[in-house]
């Protein structure tokens, strides 16, 4: 299996996953799934502290992944740390082996488990993107000399279904400018929707992994509408969910068949299971 | 101004204590457009310590109470201020340090400060600003992410922007839509694609070089 920088220089379809550490010190569980996805995925993303949810660190977890054999993609999110922490955190990845970093802003705290916590930004996914860079040239971000430099393969987020659109537009455009090689996305529901949004952003030329999210159950789908900022599962797919015999399935079907379309728009896709990594493989096994 | 809120009364009488005998200050600025710590929220807890077994020593609201020398001669000129235990202030946290400095007795803290507020009409307060010590506001429409935008993002809208509106509040426009449409309304959107540089953590922090002090001479 190629690396996620190999696969994306070589314009093969990409297959990333997304797994979150574990909310406490048992991580052998953690790790069989890690083994499981080997040589079926590209690589695995390391959530942050997702929807600022408090668990175990994402550099750790990245090290965990690439110590299976796996690509790890290192999400790093601005909102617990300062511009001190990140790129101390960063140099350690990039000495652990660590190659590929997903610089996000973060979801607010107030989204999380702790919604008491002292939110950092001091620095945003953009000018995180920057300071990468520098690290990558020998410098941190107030250009003082490093020993030894990074050498990350860095992406972003992008939300191809927001509204409205030009906003995210620019700011898409930024994170380029700032030094993105790679775009992860929210969940895609619609192929035809992505399709368009990827003509409007041809000129940039930039590798793009359509967000996949596994779906379950009808009331999974209308939950998520209601409390995830972001997500729009059409009406559609929730009511061939309801009327399923075997929503599981059913939700696995959805998910190939979404691969199947976009393998025309997308450089290739980011899978999200949220806990069911298991049916990746009958999801891949099916496109 | 300063915006402010009155504290419960039960937190101010057990920092209150075992004094006896309470002079109550509030403030003639702030404060009293706040609708915190005027002469009627003076006299109101007037009332409060007297049902609480305490002595009112009396209260006066200066002109503005964060000013050291003006509350200086005010304490030394009034013998109520002079006779109390201590004293009880109806002001921001400036001007309850202010009269901590202009006098030897205990302070009370009667409110707690909440922002540096633009007032929208008289009793509604906005907040837009906060004192950060580095102005961005030339290069965002007028609009200030840093205070406006629960992240503080100086390059946003972060992924959160739904339906033009804030994650963190659903029911509040995403300040960086708004920077957007001011900026489209001029056709200068595209000066959206510069990369604001992260900010020194400036006022916000406890900064090694914090302007504790500025001192201006008066024009001649």
């Amino acid at each position: 299996m190629k690396t996620l920088s190999e696969a994306i220089r070589h314009r093969e379809f990409v297959v990333t996953a997304e797994l979150s550490p574990r909310k406490g010190t048992i991580v052998a569980n953690f790790i069989k799934t890690v083994h499981a996805l080997k040589d079926k995925v590209h690589a695995i993303n390391i959530t942050d502290n997702q929807r600022a949810v408090m668990r175990m660190s994402s550099l750790v977890a990245s090290y965990l992944v690439l110590r299976e054999g796996v690509d790890p993609v290192y999400q790093i999110t601005c909102r617990d740390r300062n511009r001190l922490a990140l790129q101390s955190d960063l140099l350690g990845a990039s000495v652990l082996g660590i190659r590929n970093v997903l610089a996000l802003t973060g979801d607010h705290p107030s989204a999380g488990d702790a919604p008491e916590a002292k939110p950092v930004f001091d620095l945003d996914a953009t000018t995180l993107l920057q300071t990468i860079g520098k690290l990558n040239t020998g410098v941190d971000l107030n250009d003082h000399p490093l020993k030894g430099a990074t050498s990350f393969f860095a992406g972003a987020a992008l939300t191809p279904q927001t509204s409205p659109l030009e906003p995210a537009l620019l700011a898409l455009e930024r994170k380029i400018h700032a030094g993105a090689q790679f775009f992860q996305t929210q969940p895609v529901f619609d192929a035809g929707a992505f399709a368009s949004f990827m003509e409007k952003i041809a000129a940039f030329r930039v590798p793009v992994m359509a967000g996949i999210l596994l779906l379950h159950s009808a009331e999974q789908a209308i939950n998520l509408n209601a409390h995830v900022p972001g997500i729009k599962i059409p009406d559609v797919l929730i009511k061939r969910l309801a009327a399923s015999p075997d929503p599981h399935a059913e939700g696995i079907d959805i998910a190939a068949g979404l691969i199947g379309e976009l393998k025309q728009s997308a450089q290739g896709v980011h899978i999200m299971t949220v806990g069911q990594e298991k049916d990746i493989h009958s999801i891949l096994e099916r496109i | 101004m300063i915006v402010t809120d009155i504290k419960p009364v039960q937190e101010v009488l057990d920092a209150l204590g075992g004094y006896r005998k309470v002079f109550v200050v509030g403030c003639g600025s702030c404060a009293t457009a706040s609708r915190t710590g005027g002469e009627e929220e003076c006299t109101a807890w007037l009332q409060e310590l007297e049902r609480s077994g305490k002595e009112p020593a009396g209260f006066f609201v200066p002109e503005e109470t964060c000013h050291v020398f003006l509350l200086k001669s005010m304490i030394r000129q009034s013998e109520a201020a002079a006779s109390a235990d201590a004293f009880l202030v109806l002001a921001c946290g400036a001007g309850i340090q202010a009269v901590s400095a202009a006098t030897d007795k205990p302070v009370v803290a009667g409110l707690n400060s909440m922002f540096l507020g633009t007032t929208y009409r008289a009793g509604e307060f906005l907040k837009y600003c906060s004192l950060c010590g580095s102005c961005v506001l030339s290069s965002t429409a007028g609009i200030c992410p840093v205070t406006r935008c629960p992240k503080g993002l100086l390059n946003g809208p972060c992924g959160g922007m739904v339906n033009g509106m804030c994650e963190v509040d659903n029911t509040v426009a995403c300040v960086w839509v708004d920077i957007y449409e001011r900026l489209k309304s001029r056709d200068q959107q595209k000066s959206m694609t510069r990369i604001n540089k992260p900010k020194s953590a400036g006022n916000a922090r406890h900064r090694k070089v914090e302007p504790q002090r500025i001192a201006r001479k008066a024009h001649p």
